[in-house]
């Protein structure tokens, strides 16, 4: 079967309030979920859902994405005639780059007219989710849609910062505001686009013929009246992971099984750079329960309702509750870490105690030793 | 073609008979071990880690799912323009085509692959052993001594030494008598079958050893007696370090078992020598709130609701609550359901375990061996995965 749709991860402006994790790194590369990268997931899904062919606008602090997506080899994306392309910003002038995103499409615009794929799905990094396009495309088509929206209904609070959207009782949208709009609607927008490549090249020409350079605020949400845009329910997991409390909130929730099971493998599995870790081990006294762990970790302590990344060492006496500890950390004999962030390779050193609150994380930064 | 200083030939057809039902489909270095690897995983790593970028294997026995694992040898660095993996199974010729009839033919029938590299030096390994070793300090140590032949060498326990190859030296580390699996073996020092040959003189004797009609075409018992019989200059290579033959369902639990020691005498984790294997993709492994798991080696995948002590997991293991595992190996995608107990066993890939089944028993020394992709039942049935 062939397949018709590029794929398109945009990193330009995402909003991100994740502070000491995005320092030395773009959001699309916060570690995520024991041995992921936020991308994986948009990136999976694209590729489980068939499509071959995917551009990444990369925007800034983009060392991280390089290195971690490199060919695209780990996605199945290194292939002859397609694969993965990284697009950083073409621009003579630096100013440039802090331009809106279509701006930044428009630049890019050979990469789009040279292929000869009908439609583009435009995601975002940090909308956690395993969904198949393939079912959001047929959506559009019995539509006859000209622009589908991937929306989510949450039964409860909004973790995280996402656009409201309104639907009229035939998917419709009829209005989309920002997170801080007064909207009211229990339906989000998980900044998932699908439409005719073709629109989408004629959105980016017209609106940056008006100076306007925003893809959602100015081409979309200026358009309701005259293009037929519909939202698509989602009923999967959704994890909006923009701001340090939803980060934390979503990888602790991770430790539902049934949350676990629904992310990493329905309806496809999830893919990231693969690192030769060898198994975890496990000493005699250790005691882990409720945790999520990657290989390559050896455990001689407790570990407990936490998410442990590769290569993490929990020494003997050491206890680890409700926490985050990322590649390599180290946790020093008799320590005690409960409700904390720790970044790659921090280094808690023996005997330290060392506690945030269940809604405040603390929060140690890459290299950090404690 | 660019020359090769050494390349490597990797003798991967073993059938592994002594391992019973875990080789029914497949060749024995493709058998699993460690939680994650396959055992020619360590072979290939010593390769990559000690610069050869140039390797034949050998393959002749059930090669279907080696040759699957194996790909195009990216996994170990070896997908390279010039040179990298290749497969070298026996194929049919004008005249017609036969299998590899022993170690040193399988070579002989490889010359044109060898011959298109120009060596000085090719080492021949096999795939069936589990070691961590660096041959370009072998390669320096037979250049420095001007050998035809090195063999590394182990000194083993005097009751296993008949159970290999071995070797005589002298204060050089000459070798001055070899004996092939001797009844009453005179020297402890083992031959690994780790050679490397100066390719030229390999080539004489693998041309004269397939006229002998006599000759088993084997190195251990034909082409190294021959070359000490005409008084080539045979060299050992000394090794301290762990190396073990898994040749049986025994020595394959017991290897396991070596990695749940305190201090392992094979390091895993030593992040300057990785042992390089096909990833699969899997998440972290889940424990949930009732799972009990000590002293084991849990890999990437599993889902444990269960107590698990002095076990190795391969990934994507499931075991439902209640369950125990003892003392036991379990290959990936096994699942074990509710309150099943598992003692001093190795299970198969693929295997179900159904709920409040018993698999061994702490006492028995024996080992049980559940075999790929078997259902077995609470009143022991033992029956075919239906395939899903």
């Amino acid at each position: 079967m062939k397949h018709r749709i590029l794929g398109v991860i945009n990193l330009i402006h995402e909003n991100d309030e994740l502070g000491p994790l995005t320092q030395g790194r773009c959001l699309a590369t916060v570690p995520f979920g024991a041995k992921y990268r936020l991308i994986d997931f948009a990136l999976s899904s694209m590729v489980n859902s068939g499509i071959s062919k995917v551009a990444v606008f990369a925007h800034t602090k983009y060392r991280s994405l390089m290195d971690h997506l490199g060919s695209g080899k780990h996605w199945d994306l290194q292939h002859r005639q397609s694969g993965l392309f990284i697009l950083p910003p073409l621009t003579d002038d630096l100013l440039e780059v802090s331009r809106g995103d279509l701006y930044h499409f428009y630049q890019q615009r050979d990469y789009f007219n040279r292929s000869s794929l009908d439609y583009i799905v435009i995601a975002r990094s940090h909308m956690v989710c395993n969904i198949d396009f393939e079912r959001v495309l047929a959506y559009h088509q019995e539509q006859d849609a000209d622009i589908t929206v991937v929306c989510k209904e949450h039964d409860g609070p909004v973790l995280g910062k996402s656009r409201k959207v309104k639907l009229d009782a035939d998917g419709r949208v009829t209005e989309i505001q920002e997170h801080f709009g007064r909207l009211e609607s229990n339906i989000s927008s998980m900044e998932m686009y699908i439409m005719r490549k073709d629109l989408l090249m004629d959105l980016v020409e017209t609106s940056l013929a008006q100076g306007q350079d925003h893809l959602v605020r100015h081409a979309i949400f200026s358009r309701l009246g005259q293009l037929r845009v519909f939202g698509y329910r989602h009923e999967g997991y959704l994890g909006v992971v923009n701001t340090l409390a939803s980060y934390y909130q979503h990888s602790m929730n991770l430790l539902d099984q049934d949350v676990w099971k629904e992310l990493f493998f329905m309806p496809g599995p999830v893919y990231t750079k693969v690192k030769d870790e060898p198994p975890t081990r496990y000493a005699a006294g250790s005691r882990v329960t409720g945790s999520l762990i990657a290989n390559g970790c050896r455990i001689e302590g407790t570990v407990e309702n936490s998410v442990i990344f590769r290569g993490v060492h929990v020494e003997k006496g050491a206890v680890v509750k409700d926490s985050i500890i990322m590649q390599n950390g180290y946790v020093g004999q008799g320590s005690f870490v409960q409700y904390s962030i720790m970044d790659k390779d921090v280094r808690v050193e023996a005997g330290r105690d060392i506690r945030g609150a269940g809604a405040s994380p603390f929060m140690a930064a890459k290299r950090k030793i404690i | 073609m660019v020359r090769k200083e050494m390349i490597a030939m990797l003798l991967a057809g073993g059938e592994g008979k002594r391992l019973g039902v875990l080789t029914k489909d497949l060749a024995k270095p493709a058998v699993y071990f460690g939680g994650k690897y396959r055992i020619i995983d360590f072979t290939l790593s010593n390769c990559a880690h000690s610069g050869i970028d140039t390797v034949g294997v050998l393959t002749q026995y059930q090669p279907l799912e080696l040759n699957r694992y194996l790909g195009i040898g990216s996994p170990w660095g070896l997908d390279r323009r010039d040179g990298g993996m290749t497969i070298l199974p026996p194929y049919v010729k004008q005249k017609g085509g036969v299998w590899y009839k022993g170690t040193a033919n399988a070579i002989y029938q490889n010359m044109a692959f060898i011959e298109r590299y120009n060596p000085e030096y090719v080492l021949v390994i096999s795939g069936d052993h589990i070691y961590k070793m660096d041959y370009d300090l072998m390669l320096q140590h037979h250049k420095r001594s001007g050998a035809d032949v090195t063999i590394a060498g182990l000194q083993v326990d005097w009751k296993e030494a008949s159970r290999f190859g071995v070797m005589h030296v002298d204060d050089e580390d000459r070798i001055t008598a070899f004996e092939e699996k001797p009844k009453n073996p005179t020297s402890n020092i083992a031959s690994m079958g780790v050679y490397i040959f100066t390719w030229k003189t390999l080539q004489k004797h693998l041309i004269y050893d397939e006229a002998n009609r006599n000759s088993s075409h084997d190195f251990g018992k034909d082409i190294i007696p021959a070359m000490m019989r005409e008084g080539r200059k045979l060299h050992a290579f000394p090794f301290k370090g762990y190396w073990k033959d898994v040749g049986t369902i025994e020595s394959l639990w017991e290897a396991n078992m070596d990695l749940l020691a305190e201090e392992p005498p094979l390091d895993l984790y030593d992040t300057e020598w990785r042992i390089y294997s096909v990833n699969p993709n899997r998440p972290a492994q889940f424990t949930s709130a009732e799972a009990v798991v000590t002293s084991s080696v849990v890999s990437e995948g599993c889902v444990i609701e269960g107590e698990v002590d002095r076990s190795v997991l391969f990934y994507g293991v499931q075991a439902e609550v209640g369950s125990i595992i003892s003392e036991s190996v379990i290959m990936p995608n096994v699942r074990i359901g509710k309150g099943a107990r598992i003692y001093r066993s190795i299970i198969g890939e693929g295997a179900v375990i159904q709920a409040g089944a018993v698999i061994g028993t702490p006492e028995d020394d024996a080992i049980t061996v559940v075999a790929v992709e078997q259902y077995v039942t609470n009143d022991h049935m033992v029956l075919e995965v239906e395939p899903t």
